[in-house]
Order: C-alpha cells, then sequence, then structure tokens
C-alpha cells in the first residue's frame, strides 16, 4: 500500500529530526521547518520514513494512505 | 425580479432537500466566503453523513479587511439569510442552526436577532447568534467550529473537516452567509447569477455592489462611480487573492469561474483598484503587515514565514532592503503552500506570488533604493480612461 508522509502543522515545532533522517523526501526551510515532497513513498525509501516518522519528538510527522 | 440587496421576494416553494440540491447544482452555485466550493456538493456531503443531527453554520464572520458585502447583507436582508439557513438546515437534516456574525458587525447581528423575532417559536429553539470575535482567521471554518464547542477561534488540524465532524462532533455544514441568500432565492426560481462585491481603492462611489456576473470588471468600476484616478492594477479577491494589471482584467466579465480559468480569484468578491501613481510594493507591503500579524501562530512556516515576508516588503518598500531581499521573497513565495492547518500561508503567499508578477519593475527599482511612482521630478501623468478600456 502506497504511504505518503503527512505533517500536524500545529504540533510541529521544527526539530529538523525528519530532515536528517530522511533527506530525500524532506528539507527545511528558513527557519528549520519541513518541506515534504509530496506523493507516494518510494519503496526503497519506506524504512528510512518511518525512522523519521519515530524520531519526531512531538508525533508532528505520521505515515497515511497515499490519496488518490 | 429580487435580487440579494433588494426586491420582494414571495413564499420559500415546497422542494424537498434532494430538490433543492439539483437546483444549486444545475445554477453551479459556488460558495461566496472566498474558497468558491460547489455548493450542492458540500450540502449533499454534509446530507450523507448528517443522518438527522447535522449542523449549519450559517458565516458572517467577515475578517477580510476590505469586504463589507456580508455585513451590509445581514443588515439589510436578514430575512433572506435566514430563509437560506433554514433551507440548508432542511436539505442536509439539521435539527440546529448557528449564526457566527462578526462581533463588531453591529448593525448586522441586530438585523439578525430582529428577524429571527419575527420567526416561529419552533424555528427559534433551533436558531443561535453567536458573536465571531474580531480577526482574519476566526472565520476560516474550524476556527468557527472549535470556537463555538468552546475552544479559542483558532483553525484546527484537518482533516477531520467540519463536514466530517463540526459542532459538537456532528457533520456540520460551514457556508457564507451571502451563498445561503442566494440558495433561498435560487430556491424561488432565480438563476443564480449576480453577487456582491466591495469595491474600494481609486473609485469614486466605494462599497458594496450587487454585480451581475455578466458585467466586466470595467461595468463594475462604473456601478461605483467610475474611477477615481488611472490604475494601474487591481486586487480581486481581498488579501487572499491577487493582483492582475488593470488592462489585463478591465474587459473581462467578473463571473467566478472565468476569472478562475485566468489564474485570478473572485473570492469573496473584493474588488480594490490601485491607481497608478500609487506603488504596488507599499501596498502589498501594508497587506502582508496585517496577514503576519493575523497568523494564528500556531504553525511554523506561517508564524516565521510571513513576519520574515512581512519585515523583507517592510524594508523594500522602505527603499532599505537588505541584498537579496528580492530573491528571498521571490523564494518564500513559493515554499508556504499547504504548510499550515488553514490556508492562511496558502493565501499570502499566492498574493506575493502575484504582487512579484505584476509590480516586477516596481521591486527591482525598490531593491535598488528606488520608486518608479514617486520620483519627485517625475511629470504627472495621466493615462486616459480609453487606453485601458
Amino acid at each position: 500500500m502506497a504511504e505518503q508522509l503527512q505533517v500536524d502543522r500545529i504540533r510541529c515545532d521544527g526539530h529538523g529530526l525528519c530532515a536528517e533522517l530522511l533527506p530525500e523526501m524532506i528539507t527545511l526551510d528558513d527557519w528549520g521547518f519541513p518541506i515534504v515532497r509530496s506523493g507516494a513513498i518510494p519503496a526503497r525509501l519506506s524504512e528510512h520514513a518511518q525512522q523519521a516518522v519515530n524520531a519526531c519528538p512531538v508525533l508532528a510527522l505520521r505515515l497515511a494512505r497515499a490519496s488518490h | 425580479m429580487a435580487s440579494l440587496l433588494g426586491g420582494a421576494v414571495g413564499p420559500v416553494p415546497a422542494l424537498t432537500g434532494g430538490q433543492l440540491i439539483d437546483r444549486l447544482e444545475a445554477a453551479n452555485l459556488l460558495g461566496r466566503g472566498g474558497a468558491g466550493f460547489p455548493v450542492g456538493r458540500k450540502w449533499r456531503a454534509v446530507a450523507e453523513r448528517g443522518q438527522g443531527r447535522a449542523v449549519v453554520l450559517a458565516n458572517g464572520a467577515e475578517g477580510e479587511p476590505l469586504s463589507a458585502k456580508d455585513r451590509t447583507l445581514m443588515a439589510a436582508r436578514p430575512h433572506l439569510v435566514i430563509d437560506g439557513a433554514v433551507l440548508a438546515a432542511d436539505a442536509v437534516g439539521a435539527p440546529d442552526i448557528i449564526f457566527y456574525v462578526g462581533a463588531a458587525h453591529h448593525a448586522a447581528e441586530a438585523a439578525v436577532r430582529q428577524a429571527l423575532g419575527q420567526r416561529s417559536n419552533q424555528l427559534k429553539q433551533r436558531v443561535r447568534v453567536v458573536p465571531a470575535p474580531a480577526g482574519y482567521v476566526t472565520g476560516e471554518e474550524s476556527s468557527a467550529v472549535h470556537f463555538i464547542n468552546g475552544g479559542d477561534a483558532r483553525p484546527t488540524t484537518t482533516p477531520p473537516r467540519p463536514f466530517e465532524r463540526g459542532v459538537d462532533g456532528r457533520p456540520t455544514l460551514v457556508q457564507n452567509v451571502e451563498t445561503l441568500a442566494m440558495a433561498a432565492l435560487i430556491a424561488r426560481g432565480d438563476v443564480g447569477k449576480t453577487g456582491l462585491v466591495t469595491v474600494s481603492g481609486s473609485i469614486r462611489n466605494p462599497g458594496v455592489k450587487e454585480i451581475d456576473f455578466e458585467s466586466t470588471l470595467g461595468d463594475v468600476a462604473t456601478a461605483a462611480g467610475g474611477l477615481a484616478r488611472a490604475p494601474q492594477a487591481v486586487l480581486l479577491g481581498g488579501y487572499f487573492g491577487g493582483w492582475a494589471p488593470i488592462d489585463e482584467v478591465w474587459a473581462l466579465p467578473i463571473e467566478p469561474q472565468s476569472l478562475r480559468a485566468r489564474g485570478l480569484t473572485f473570492a469573496c468578491g473584493v474588488v480594490h483598484f490601485l491607481a497608478e501613481d500609487a506603488c504596488g510594493v507599499e501596498a502589498t507591503a501594508r497587506i502582508m503587515a496585517y496577514l503576519a500579524s493575523q497568523s494564528a501562530r500556531q504553525c511554523g512556516p506561517c508564524v516565521f514565514g510571513l513576519s520574515a515576508i512581512g519585515e523583507c516588503l517592510r524594508r523594500l518598500a522602505a527603499r532599505s532592503p537588505q541584498v537579496s531581499d528580492l530573491d528571498r521573497l521571490t523564494t518564500w513565495s513559493g515554499q508556504l503552500e499547504g504548510r499550515g492547518a488553514c490556508k492562511h500561508p496558502d493565501g499570502a503567499a499566492g498574493l506575493l506570488r502575484s504582487a512579484l508578477g505584476v509590480f516586477a519593475d516596481d521591486f527591482e527599482a525598490h531593491q535598488q533604493r528606488r520608486c518608479l511612482r514617486r520620483q519627485p521630478a517625475r511629470p504627472a501623468m495621466v493615462q486616459p480612461l480609453a487606453a485601458v478600456a
């Protein structure tokens, strides 16, 4: 099942661990908040995506079923 | 023929909810609050989930600084708005109706309360009036629901959206008051092709006008008494809308879908003319300072991004920019979309992108510490209206 990343923007405090663990899909803006590439997570990155989700100290990042 | 702001309307004809929704879809009615979502589809979505316990939230918060059409409508035609809310409630299966009216819009609130007082006891028991706190985002639909549920009037993370889980956890139809009034006209056989606009800026007789959607922007200016000074650009749709060069849009019909097809927006019907000798960089800086101040301060990209953009624009407008302020603005304008719980950063970024395009020469000049509009030696230039017509 294809999955995509979702950020709870209200929870996110810009710790930036997600971008460290998944730079292929997440970059940080000038203030340290994530810019997430949209679309399904490629299979080769799914383990890294899960690690990024697990690493978020405020549980703001999650995996959701890809829409469309 | 009755219209939104005038003319006698007869009794509401007996229609089933399904018949009314069919009519709204046939009329292709789009929401008038800003997002322009198809109304029939929204009502169906709530009706499907409502199971007779939905809520209708008539949204008259109207926090957009350049808009006055919702308060004008509620003050002038409260019964039409109430008719629309009742029709919506019956169509989606909502026992309860809430009128969410900007707390500063005193005449509107008084008119709605008085009109409700003239309705049946049965209806009165279904209805509440809730004053909406002042602010740009308090009318955003999840803000409105959160406030009515006892929270503060700030957006919440979605999903769930209000049509799924809204007031008291029930499916909730949040619909702008003009949209509801138009639904009440369509129920009576109107084709739904007029709308309210608020005209401001370089115009002789600013204010709220009802216009036919086939009208061009030039017709709108005429309806508002004609231009005061030759314009260079127009802000369509308010602070979440966009700037357009006057000569590109002057002859265009104002109809929401035709504007959208050209990458423009009707949104809540704001039309603001910027005079030829006014500076678009300064005008945009003022708007962005306001939007930054109105962030609900919940999401990082909005809190930091909008305030940085506002500062950048302030320096540029004052012709004292840092070296790469214009480059920074360009980068940031493409980074904010979809990065807030609500659409506040999206709206601000869209406005900024339009400004960077329409006022490109002005921005370049300001980065060089000059202003194309306010050079002391520059001779007065009056552009004949024929040139833009």
